[in-house]
């Protein structure tokens, strides 16, 4: 009885919701939560700085699991976050050493997601910017990630995963991602914060700054964001830094109230420091 | 509360129904996400809150910021739309959050309770704020918990609205109702970085078959194999083989276009992927000259540019189309009294299509204006493209494939 009956009843598993030091959202913890329910991996998209990498540390942190983390290259290649056949220490034992090279399980690496996949206890795996490597390369992970097993070519050796740990995948959107990946992921964009959201995550770094300051600041950057000429939008990161450099600096809101200092935290290319010059004091008339 | 006993079981068909909404809306989802979804329903995820079913809805279904937007509106169509079905109006009152236990009712009450649009809502909220005075839970008027009021939070109203509760200040609806990620929908204006996304697509025709490069990893591996006999493994390289040319129109009726185009220039030039990368201005029509500055200056011949690009290079025009017939029609109807030509502008446009055997023009105006006659001229040479993502991305489509087949 009935789907009416499941609905209502309350989920009994692990839940995030954030942490001291990270600020989800509703809906991200909800991504979150339906992820480690279903067992499926968590793609997390977003602007630079946004937070993705540390949402996976935040979630290990507070489901107390270990986190095993796979940052991708340009030259990643699929397998490697398996596991990886050392076959140059195998040839150097075979010369020198004196151990048993037809033993070859010795010389097989697990990489990140391999480890997790070998955990008895249920750990968080962070796959970083996946859309680093290859285009092909999410598709060679489909059925690794599906199954949660694999298996070691060299030894012939499957493992599957005892308890499926939680995949958290992030992408700075260079790539678009294959579809067929995509369908097996649940998906949260993390949109760049409201400033009210921003006030408190700024808080968490810089937890003495005065409200007025915060305040001016805030415009400021939100104001520069809103300039449709910029190359490249400061991110929250640079927002934090740039906060930093006044606190340090001794700057006040009246400084503020004149110009830009410290530009160079917030902008990272010449024209787009050229073009903000070009305005001038534009954001007063905001 | 005992549920009663049907025949079908609850909830499916409704659902089924959002996602056939969502699909007609335009968003690709697929049944295999759908059955994601349902798999979330199933072990009470989404547990009778709407608030749920919106963050749940969207993270299962939908895998692209693109079309969160559509998203939204789906969800506000659905669920605060003017005619709703009558069993949705029963699902959601069971879906919504009860910490009080729900309140039996009746379908004549069902009935009676109200449906309302976000703006009456709100008005009808702040006036019977007014009126009200203390707590209150239950019952159907006041702001409070548990009851059947529009207003309050664990209260049973299909478009209720939140008041405080669970730290969390806006319900979904309302938060689905602001249209948040209108900036990111795809037929939307560019920034840099979607066309970089949009351009880095081209990157994998410009794989070499021929294996010229040392793969050491492999040859160490195959070595080891062989007992420490050296085997050398060769791999394709992987450099980018495409070139690029980028003729943008400027001036006049480009203006207002200045800034799209610029954000174009400077993604491909900053696109270090392409094996070359030529970038020149015209004004209008592609005459006998073409310019490297975009205030047309520092000129070169066309044909000139023919012979030094090879036909492979794949050419992307940037520009409106839009001018006066004669310009693109007839002998010195250049808009630009200096520029003489000989030839009218389309043999000019010819001859590049003849040339390089990948082109698209890329329009900045709405397709619904391409009914203009030059416009429509020039998209019978070239295979015109409109200048969004979802434009740009069907162009470099175009530009990949096989050369026989775009001719």
């Amino acid at each position: 009885m009935l789907a009416l009956q499941r609905l209502r009843e309350p989920p009994v598993i692990e839940s995030f919701s954030g942490t001291e030091s990270y600020i989800a959202s509703q809906e991200l913890s909800e991504a979150v939560n339906v992820a480690l329910a279903l067992e499926r991996p968590l793609l997390i998209k977003g602007e630079p700085g946004t937070g993705k990498t540390l949402l996976a540390r935040a979630v290990a942190e507070q489901l107390k699991r270990p986190l095993y983390t796979w940052h991708v290259k340009s030259t990643s290649r699929a397998v490697d976050g398996l596991y990886v056949y050392d076959a140059v220490q195998r040839l150097q034992d075979s010369r020198f050493g004196d151990k048993d090279i037809h033993d070859i399980r010795q010389y097989i690496r697990f990489g990140a997601l391999g480890r997790a996949f070998l955990s008895e206890s249920p750990v968080v795996t962070l796959l970083d910017e996946i859309d680093k490597a290859d285009l092909e390369f999410p598709n060679d992970l489909l059925h690794e990630l599906d199954a949660m097993s694999f298996t070691v070519v060299e030894t012939g050796d499957v493992h599957t995963a005892k308890v499926r740990p939680l995949v958290v995948i992030t992408s700075n959107n260079e790539k678009e991602l294959p579809d067929a990946f995509l369908r097996r992921c649940i998906f949260h964009f993390i949109a760049f914060p409201e400033p009210a959201l921003m006030a408190r995550i700024v808080r968490v770094h810089h937890p003495h700054v005065r409200q007025t300051l915060l305040d001016e600041a805030l415009a400021r950057f939100y104001w520069l964001r809103s300039l449709p000429e910029l190359r490249k939008k400061p991110s929250t990161s640079e927002l934090i830094d740039w906060l930093g450099a006044m606190l340090r600096g001794g700057l006040t809101e009246e400084a503020l109230a004149q110009r830009i200092p410290y530009l160079g935290t917030l902008l990272k290319k010449e024209q787009d420091v050229e073009s903000v010059a070009r305005r001038g004091r534009g954001w007063t008339k905001h | 509360m005992d549920a009663p006993e049907t025949a079908e079981p609850l909830g499916e068909p409704l659902f089924l129904e959002f996602f056939y909404l969502l699909r007609r809306s335009g968003i690709p989802v697929t049944t295999r996400e759908w059955l994601t979804f349902v798999e979330a329903l199933d072990k009470g995820l989404v547990a009778a809150s709407l608030d749920r079913f919106y963050a749940i809805g969207r993270a299962t279904m939908v895998k692209n910021e693109r079309y969160y937007d559509l998203f939204d509106q789906c969800f506000t169509h659905f669920f605060l739309g003017a005619d709703p079905p009558h069993a949705l109006v029963k699902a959601v009152d069971e879906w919504l959050e009860n910490p009080l236990p729900m309140p039996e009712l009746t379908p004549e009450e069902l009935a009676a309770m109200e449906k309302l649009d976000l703006d009456e809502l709100k008005r009808r909220f702040e006036e019977t704020l007014r009126e009200q005075d203390e707590r209150h839970d239950g019952g159907s008027k006041w702001v409070g918990t548990g009851g059947r009021s529009p207003f309050g939070h664990s209260g049973v109203n299909p478009s209720g609205m939140r008041v405080g509760g669970e730290g969390r200040s806006r319900s979904a609806v309302q938060v689905a109702a602001q249209r948040r990620f209108r900036d990111y929908r795809a037929d939307l204006v560019l920034d840099t970085r979607q066309i970089g996304v949009a351009l880095r697509k081209l990157r994998k025709l410009g794989r070499n078959e021929l294996r010229t490069e040392l793969d050491l990893d492999d040859t160490i591996d195959a070595t080891a194999k062989n007992c420490g006999d050296l085997e050398i493994v060769m791999r394709p390289p992987r450099d980018n083989e495409l070139k690029l040319l980028l003729l943008m129109d400027v001036g006049g009726s480009m203006d207002p276009f200045a800034l799209l185009v610029s954000r174009l220039f400077s993604a491909a030039h900053a696109a270090s992927h392409f094996r070359e990368f030529h970038a020149m201005y015209f004004h209008n029509c592609v005459y006998e000259q073409l310019y490297k500055s975009a205030r047309l200056m520092d000129g070169m011949g066309t044909v000139e540019l023919t012979r030094w690009l090879a036909p492979d290079t794949r050419l992307v025009i940037v520009g409106d189309a839009h001018m006066a017939p004669y310009e693109l029609t007839a002998r010195n109807g250049a808009i630009d009294y200096f520029q003489n030509n000989d030839e009218p502008g389309f043999v000019w446009l010819e001859r590049l299509k003849k040339h390089f055997t990948h082109s698209v023009w890329l329009n900045p105006l709405s397709k619904r204006t391409w009914g203009h006659p030059t416009i429509n001229l020039v998209s019978q040479i070239f295979p015109m493209f409109e200048l969004t993502l979802e434009g740009l991305e069907e162009a470099v489509k175009r530009l990949s494939i096989a050369p026989h087949a775009s001719a």
